[in-house]
């Protein structure tokens, strides 16, 4: 091996430690990067991929009742490639062992063509043989959630008939990734699933046989969705067709894109932010460390070594540290990447996962990192060997230090020699000072973005169900009722509160802006369902007039007092335009909202109601449970607390994950760089400290010369690194927006506490660790080696 | 007496030097403070000789040495090597001066503190035309025993002896010494002396030594009396001594 290559392994391994550090930081920015991308793309290529081969329809729609007859001038509008007629029934279920109401979407499954649209994929069992009215095949989270097996029986109402049913396969469908009960915003696989029933067998059940009442499309490559949807639409309105819908409107593909938008955008962000940060870090460390080699440097310049030769020799030593960074960061972020889209699978039902490595990802993290430590490492070689070689080599001049501000200001009696020495050394050197300072509040930053989210949630959840939506239970009307149904839920036994509401399926149109939604009718004086202002305070409801949500505004481009046309999707489809008469805060969803006698006038309907909000007596809810599965109308029945807990239970799994992992990560940068900045200290100023050793100065003197300077750039980065944090946050949460959530920026006082004690105990470590190095100062060195 | 290159007598149609100095200035600008290194050099130096360069400390002597190695460029005046202009901020032609030319021991001897004494040396002959090998360099300054040691297992004076043969081991056509004997005892200086005279002898390199030890003056062709940043006076030693006849 050629000399000048053995400096570089002496080299490293002289700096292990701080080799060690700077390969971890490496290693975090890259494991965040390919983590997040990794799995980022391979739920995308897995719901690409499950789509196309399971040929999820591109145009729904829904309908009162259409003869089958239709469905060829359906198939003949241009565009269209495949017509798929079906029956779609919202069933209640009687499940043994489980007192609860459970509520189901029965699908049909056409007898005769097996590949049709929106296949099934077969986890257990077999389909439903053609004609058999007892035989099912269940969605799998709903056959996990009850233990249901082929063979297994259970009780449907169809119809309003009692029907014994039994599972003859489990499966899963491109149609329902999520599993959401209409109206509800997170996945309750125990409450709600989907059934899949033989087309001739469900038709006879709803009295549509030869006749159907859903739709689903596909279209040929390049045909003009909007224009099938509109000659659809003609179609089926005398049917009582409910407007059809692009995909990109389908409840379960809408819910899916957007949780994948939303983690693409924390899956770029937060890993740039992290790579960012990383890169800014190995950046400052290697420069530094290159430019204490400096009269090497110019001792390899005076022997015939070019510019090039050093340069190449300085980048190879860096590359090794980046490169085992990288190398550990691509296997620790691939590895975390398969634990996350494994998390990601539990919610969306998918019946694969197309995991694969991407070498762009890992080339983007890798380059990132290596052009970063290559730029500091080229800047600090440049720096050294633009000095001539004889001026390189002697030890830099002694520092012209000057009396600091604090000296100058008066404070000097005040201050020990070995202060002075503290202030006279930072002030010395503001730039360097300056971007330790940078660079420790950085990584105190990083840690506030991993839990802000968590945060965050934590008061959205508080918002949502501790002063938005206070109620008990709601339950769900199959069908527009009248208002009376009111008194029978306030007559049931436990019941002690009744509110009811009204839900319209609209399309808001503003301008050229349009939006689908529910305006929903409620009662104006409610307590279970309040609406905030954006300062949190109850809005009081206006005798006319549409209030929405200031997202839903902002996405409609509409100010209070604006008109807006709302096309009712439901019944004869009136056309109507209503005045924007405020917008309130919700971060979640995009809802509409009018006072409930508002909106039967609007309707031009007698006072009807979709359903009610339930104030009830804790005691008497599993009798309650079984009143209401009596009652004729109610589709379905959702218990507040349920959807806490389902929603924590998402919460717990995904996003603490991603806390967790970016959490230990920011930990573990932001001690990488304390420790470097302490080491680099030590390293610079060894000869300087074991000197003063020399004149008599005791170990304790030293020790607190080269901390304390560590301790004052720490107290000056944690308050900056808290307000760079909040300002990561805000970004991050800007470019969170969905209809599905806004994020508000919510930082709890644990949080700062636990970011601010995170670099304490790193500076404490890392003092401890350059405390232990101190003490064995080689004194002797001093003296033998001139300078 | 042993033979010798000596440079003509000056009255004979001069051969020409191989380095020309000619109102060397040097100055360091430190804030306010301003330092004259160098106030007007003129000096030739001919090729195979070996000269000594006498005078105070902080008369500027290191900074000359500097100059005429490449390692440092003048503030004024020209200096001239053979072809090489040593004025030119020209880095990579620098570069290739030392590299192709230059035999340095610098007086605080830079060693690589992460290489032994054999790769120390190496790091030089790997880059260098005709080197000797790593182990003969360091068995003339009497090193061979200590050849697997790090700098900081070795004294100062051993260290010296490092910087020694690593400036020795390339065969330079010009070695320039600042204080080698500075560490070393009489009898120790004598024999890195000597091992300087005879790279000067055997391979005719142009070689000059700085000393603050006057003995040594007597080894020399000519002795350059230094004071203040310029040239005093300069000797022509009628009759060089042999290293090994000096002592202190
Ligand atoms: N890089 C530099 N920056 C500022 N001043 C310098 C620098 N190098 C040398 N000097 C100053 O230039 C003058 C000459 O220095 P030089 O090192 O050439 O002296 P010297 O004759 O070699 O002394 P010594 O015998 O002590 O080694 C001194 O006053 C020194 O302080
Ligand atoms: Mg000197």
């Amino acid at each position: 091996m050629r000399a000048i290559d053995r400096k570089l392994w002496r080299d490293l391994w002289h700096m292990r430690g701080q080799a060690v550090a700077i390969a971890l930081v490496v290693m975090c920015g890259v494991g965040t990067y390919v983590m997040f991308l990794s799995t980022l793309g391979a739920l995308r290529a897995t719901q690409d991929d499950y789509y196309r081969e399971y040929r999820f329809a591109e145009v729904f729609a829904t309908l009162k009742r259409a003869p089958e007859s239709l469905r060829a001038r359906i198939a003949a509008i241009p565009g269209v490639e495949r017509v798929e007629t079906r029956v779609v029934e919202a069933v209640r279920l009687d499940m043994p062992d489980f007192a609860e109401p459970v509520s189901a979407r029965m699908v049909s499954l056409a007898d005769d063509a097996p590949h049709g649209l929106n296949g099934l994929h077969l986890r257990e069992g077999r389909l439903p043989l053609p004609g058999r009215a007892d035989e099912v095949v269940v969605s799998t989270p709903f056959a996990k959630a009850h233990t249901l097996h082929p063979g297994d029986r259970f009780h449907a109402i169809l119809n309003g008939r009692r029907q014994a049913l039994t599972v003859v396969g489990t499966a899963l469908s491109p149609e329902f990734v999520q599993q959401l009960r209409p109206g509800s915003a997170f996945p309750d696989p125990k409450r709600y699933g989907v059934m899949w029933m033989g087309r001739k067998a469900l038709g006879q059940a709803y009295d549509l046989d030869g006749a159907f009442n859903d739709l689903a499309l596909s279209l040929r490559p390049g045909a003009d969705a909007q224009d099938v949807i509109d000659r659809v639409d003609a179609l089926i309105t005398p049917f009582g067709g409910l407007g059809a819908y692009a995909r990109k409107d389908q409840l379960s593909h809408r819910f899916l894109t957007q949780e994948l938008d939303q983690l693409g955008t924390l899956a770029t962000l937060f890993p740039t932010m992290f790579m960012g940060v990383a890169a800014f870090l190995l950046n400052v460390v290697i420069s530094r460390l290159v430019t204490m080699q400096r009269e090497q440097i110019a001792t390899l310049k005076a022997f015939g070594y070019g510019n090039g030769a050093v340069t190449v020799h300085y980048l190879k030593l860096v590359a090794v540290i980046a490169g085992a960074g990288i190398a550990g960061g691509i296997l620790l972020g691939v590895w975390l990447g398969h634990a996350l889209s494994g998390i990601y699978m539990e919610f969306y039902y998918f019946p694969w996962l197309r995991f694969s490595l991407q070498p762009a990802t890992m080339l983007e993290a890798a380059g990132a990192s290596l052009a970063a430590a290559g730029a500091g490492t080229i800047v600090a070689v440049w720096r050294a060997a633009r000095l001539s070689p004889a001026q390189a080599m002697r030890p830099e001049p002694p520092p012209r230090y000057r009396e600091t501000l604090v000296e100058q200001l008066g404070l000097k009696r005040w201050l020990s020699q070995p202060t002075r020495m503290i202030l006279r050394h930072i002030w010395r050197k503001p730039l360097k000072s300056a971007l330790t300072v940078l660079g420790i509040a950085l990584a105190c930053g990083i840690i506030l973005t991993g839990l802000f989210q968590r945060d965050t949630v934590g008061f959205m959840m508080n918002v949502h169900y501790g002063l938005a939506q206070r109620e008990d239970l709601s339950v769900a009307f199959t069908d527009p009722t009248a208002y009376r149904a009111r008194f029978d839920l306030a007559g049931l036994h436990g019941v002690e509160h009744v509110e009811v509401f009204r839900s319209v399926p609209v399309r808001l149109r503003h301008g050229h802006l349009e939006h689908r939604t529910t305006i929903r009718g409620i009662e104006p004086d409610g307590e279970l369902q309040r609406l905030l202002d954006t300062e949190l305070r109850p809005v009081a409801m206006p005798s006319e007039g549409i209030l929405m949500t200031d997202h839903l505004g902002k996405m409609l481009g509409v100010r209070v007092g604006d008109r807006i046309v709302v096309e009712v999707l439901e019944g004869n489809r009136p056309l109507r335009e209503a005045v924007v008469a405020g917008l309130v805060k919700e971060y979640l969803g995009v809802a509409a909202y009018m006072d409930l006698a508002a909106l039967n006038r609007f309707m031009h309907e007698g006072p009807t109601i979709s359903g009610a909000w339930l104030a009830v007596d804790h005691a008497q809810l599993q009798g309650l449970y079984a009143r209401l599965k009596e009652l004729p109308r109610v589709a379905g029945v959702a218990e507040r607390i349920q959807e806490i807990r389902n929603f924590n239970r998402l919460m717990d799994e995904t996003m603490l994950f991603f806390t967790y992992v970016s959490t230990v990560f920011a930990v573990v940068i932001a001690f990488g760089v304390i420790y470097n900045s302490a080491r680099i200290a030590l390293t610079e100023r060894g000869r300087e400290l074991a000197s003063l050793r020399v004149l008599g100065f005791t170990r304790g003197e030293i020790g607190y010369i080269l901390l304390g300077e560590l301790g004052i750039l720490t107290a000056v980065a944690i308050p900056l690194g808290l307000k760079l944090g909040e300002a990561m946050c805000y970004y991050i949460a800007l470019t969170m927006q969905t209809d599905l959530f806004r994020v508000p920026v919510v930082l709890v006082p644990q949080t700062y506490a636990f970011a601010v004690a995170v670099v304490i105990v790193s500076a404490l470590l890392s003092g401890l660790a350059v405390r232990r190095r101190l003490d064995r100062l080689d004194l002797i060195a001093v003296l033998k080696t001139p300078e | 007496m042993p033979e010798q290159v000596s440079p003509p007598p000056l009255c004979s149609p001069a051969p020409r030097p191989i380095f020309e100095a000619r109102g060397l200035t040097k100055v360091y600008q430190m804030g306010e403070v301003r330092v004259d290194a160098l106030r007007g050099v003129d000096l030739d130096l001919y090729a195979g000789e070996l000269v000594v360069l006498l005078g105070p400390s902080g008369s500027g002597k290191s900074t000359l040495l500097n100059i005429l190695g490449g390692l440092d460029t003048p503030t004024s005046g020209t200096v001239r090597y053979a072809e090489h202009d040593l004025t030119v901020d020209d880095d990579a032609a620098m570069t290739q001066y030392r590299r192709e030319h230059v035999g340095f021991v610098f007086q605080f001897y830079n060693l690589i503190p992460s290489l032994t004494a054999r790769e120390n040396v190496a790091l030089v002959t790997e880059i260098a035309h005709d080197p000797m090998t790593p182990e003969e360099a360091l068995a003339l300054v009497g090193l061979a025993p200590r050849m697997d040691h790090f700098p900081s297992q070795m004294s100062g004076g051993e260290q010296q002896r490092v910087a020694i043969a690593r400036a020795v081991a390339k065969r330079p056509q010009v070695l320039l010494c600042d204080e080698p004997t500075g560490a070393l005892d009489a009898q120790t200086g004598v024999m890195v002396l000597e091992v300087i005279a005879r790279v000067n002898q055997e391979l005719g390199t142009t070689t000059v030594v700085i000393t603050h030890n006057a003995v040594i003056a007597a080894m020399a062709d000519r002795v350059v009396h230094f004071g203040d940043g310029h040239v005093v006076r300069i000797e022509r030693n009628e009759s060089r001594k042999a290293a090994s006849e000096l002592s202190w």
